[in-house]
């Protein structure tokens, strides 16, 4: 199996996935050049009618796609920074999440919307910003957040072929990590938890980046006979409940690791699940490691003080373990 | 322009239905007999029909809130229009969507829409969709002066234009934003001199001429689908009602707008305007239109006939169609 990174997973499933439909096309910002390397070299594949740079206007062509799809094509649309999908909430949440709903079954929205998200080193708070749990409360989304390269093929290409509106969130401090990734027909289910670790003492959920993070820290506390279950969830929306309450069942506790903010966030959702559904499993309290409540800061410092970082992911498994 | 009579016989049984249509909403929903918000078009009607007129059955339409006309016109069923406006399960959106966002594929009605401004983008993306298919449907987005002071317009007036959809945006302008005069909220006197920033088409057409909107539109619709690009029409018109059914229980004495006006604007009624237009021109008899004002009673009558002896949807039904 080949190492590629995961920009060149994303360019490998856009293309696989444009090869096996004429009506899957590609539009957003500037990814006729690719801006991150990932849509790049595409428009010499499939030309400029399925390769289109849309001007910066991001309610104005995120409803185009919404066009689009209820016109029986299958767009994939790029909004750069994951930010920038405030711009285009009404057409997300009030038009491509509603509209099959609201149609009585009607309307079909196979749309895949791309954007990247996640602190990568001095973007500064419009840039970095984890903005998944805005769309949790959002009925008739469905959320995707990879954590490497291979899954990042796996679940791009499902959400691709996937008839409803799919977000995939590409965490930029990602976009160089390499790892094995199986060439062709990879396809990752959406709604499927990975187990990245199996462990014995404590469960830890990590989502997008910080499943990298969590599993370093593993290793560590290895050394101290800590047994680490490491669970990504790959996607939010549908979530694998049953993955993690079957680890927490085995494990009696779990921390949940989370790029997002505290306050309403990913890690609140699945902590709100486990004690819901878990609570008989459980030895010690939910432990949420999110970054601070505040917008992400542009200085290094502050912006590392800002996010979840290993140092706090282990000190949420050492409290939960000693209890 | 030569217009076949049978194509006037249906633009007249088009204005009738929707004007009957309306007629009945608006007393049922008055007589809180209809759950929801109810916004009628009465006196606008030559501009959905004349519109929808020059389509094909496979072109699509976007609309907005106040949209039974531009569905009637581009062939929506009264009776189950009516029963979604019950909220019945018969009803063409199964009672989940309601008055603002009645849909029906098969006749290439992608919505009505309850957020001003939202068709625009997505009647320009669905002539991007023909295009990528290789399709020579074209699609029309209706909308409103209000709605052309969203940022949804400007974006999809420039996308249209740079990519040459095959998109027709027809402005509805009845002089009034919700309860805002537009002349107070608007930078311009006319919409259509807006199409001049976006280097397309404008035009300004009267809109309770419902054989000037056809003609403005089926040259638009021919431009659109001979690939050269979207055109902005803008048929100036005006509704007889208030912007939602009921409004005065809670507007009060607030009156935002002269009877006198109103008045003045009944006179230039888009049906007698026809049916003047018939008599003069002796194309068609006024027995002839008689005979599709009885019909369009009794179509309607059966339409509400079936709309309150349909069921409701069971309570079970809530979770369905979320996903595909």
């Amino acid at each position: 199996m080949p190492q590629i990174s995961f920009i060149q997973a994303i360019n490998q499933a856009i293309a696989e996935e444009m090869e096996r439909d004429p009506l899957t096309f590609l539009m957003g910002e500037d990814v006729v050049l690719g801006a991150f390397g990932a849509t790049k070299g595409l428009i010499d594949k499939f030309g400029a009618k399925r390769v289109r740079n849309t001007p910066i206007s991001e309610a104005g062509f995120v409803g185009a796609a919404v066009g689009a799809a209820m016109a029986g094509t299958r767009p994939i649309c790029e909004v750069e920074f994951a930010s920038f999908f405030y711009c285009a909430f009404d057409q997300i949440c009030n038009q491509a999440a509603k509209l099959r709903y609201m149609s009585g079954g009607q309307a079909t929205m196979p749309i895949t919307f791309r954007a990247v998200f996640g602190a990568m080193g001095g973007a500064a708070a419009q840039h970095s910003e984890t903005v998944y749990a805005q769309f949790l409360s959002v009925p008739g989304l469905k959320l995707v957040v990879p954590s490497g390269a291979s899954d990042m093929k796996g679940l791009l290409k499902s959400a691709i072929r996937d008839n409803n509106p799919v977000i995939v969130f590409e965490h930029g401090a990602l976009g160089w990590s390499r790892e094995d990734v199986p060439q062709g027909e990879h396809l990752v289910p959406l709604g499927k938890a990975a187990v990245k670790r199996p462990g014995d003492n404590v469960t830890v959920v990590a989502i997008g980046a910080m499943v990298g993070k969590a599993m370093s820290v593993a290793d560590k506390l290895e050394q101290e006979k800590i047994s680490v279950e490491v669970i990504d969830p790959r996607t939010l929306i549908p979530l694998d409940e049953n993955a993690i309450l079957a680890s927490v069942e085995k494990t009696n506790r779990i921390v949940i690791a989370d790029e997002g903010h505290l306050r309403g966030g990913a890690a609140a959702d699945i902590a709100a699940i486990v004690a819901d559904k878990g609570f008989d499993f459980l030895d010690a309290p939910v432990r949420r490691v999110t970054s601070l409540d505040v917008p992400i800061p542009f200085s290094p410092p502050l912006e590392k003080a800002a996010i979840a970082d290993e140092a706090r992911i282990e000190a949420a498994i050492r409290d939960v373990v000693g209890r | 322009m030569d217009i076949s009579k049978d194509k006037l016989l249906e633009m007249y049984r088009t204005m009738q239905k929707i004007r009957h249509f309306e007629s009945k909403a608006r007393d049922l929903a008055m007589a809180a007999e209809l759950p929801g918000f109810v916004h009628v078009s009465i006196g606008e009607e030559a501009s959905a029909t004349g519109v929808c007129a020059a389509l094909r059955k496979t072109d699509r339409i976007t609309s907005n809130h106040r949209g039974h006309g531009h569905l009637i016109a581009k062939g929506g069923r009264l009776d189950r229009m009516m029963a979604e406006i019950f909220g019945k399960r018969t009803g063409y959106c199964k009672g989940k969507g309601g008055s603002m966002h009645i849909v029906d594929y098969s006749l290439g009605i992608l919505g009505a829409n309850g957020i001003v401004g939202a068709g625009l983008p997505i009647a320009t993306g669905s002539a991007l969709g023909a295009v990528i298919a290789g399709k020579d449907d074209v699609t029309v987005a209706f909308f409103g002066d209000g709605a052309s002071n969203e940022g949804t317009f400007h974006e999809s007036l420039n996308l249209a234009a740079v990519w040459k959809l095959p998109v027709v945006f027809v402005c509805e302008n009845n002089g009034f934003g919700e309860f805002t005069p537009m002349a107070t909220v608007t930078s311009v006197k006319d919409i259509a001199v807006r199409a001049k920033a976006y280097d397309i088409p404008g035009h300004i057409v009267d809109g309770n001429d419902v054989l000037e909107v056809f003609r403005y539109t089926s040259e638009a619709v021919a431009r659109a689908r001979a690939g050269e690009g979207p055109t902005l029409l803008e048929c100036k018109t005006y509704r007889w009602e208030g912007h939602v059914v009921g409004e005065q229980a809670f507007l009060g004495d607030g009156s935002y707008r002269e009877q006198s006006e109103v008045e003045e604007w009944k006179r230039k009624c888009p049906l007698i305007r026809f049916e003047k237009w018939c008599a003069e021109s002796g194309k068609i008899s006024s027995a002839e239109l008689n005979k599709i004002i009885a019909e369009t009673e009794k179509e309607l009558a059966d339409a509400v006939e079936f709309a309150r002896s349909s069921e409701l949807p069971a309570p079970s039904e809530v979770t369905d169609d979320v996903y595909a």
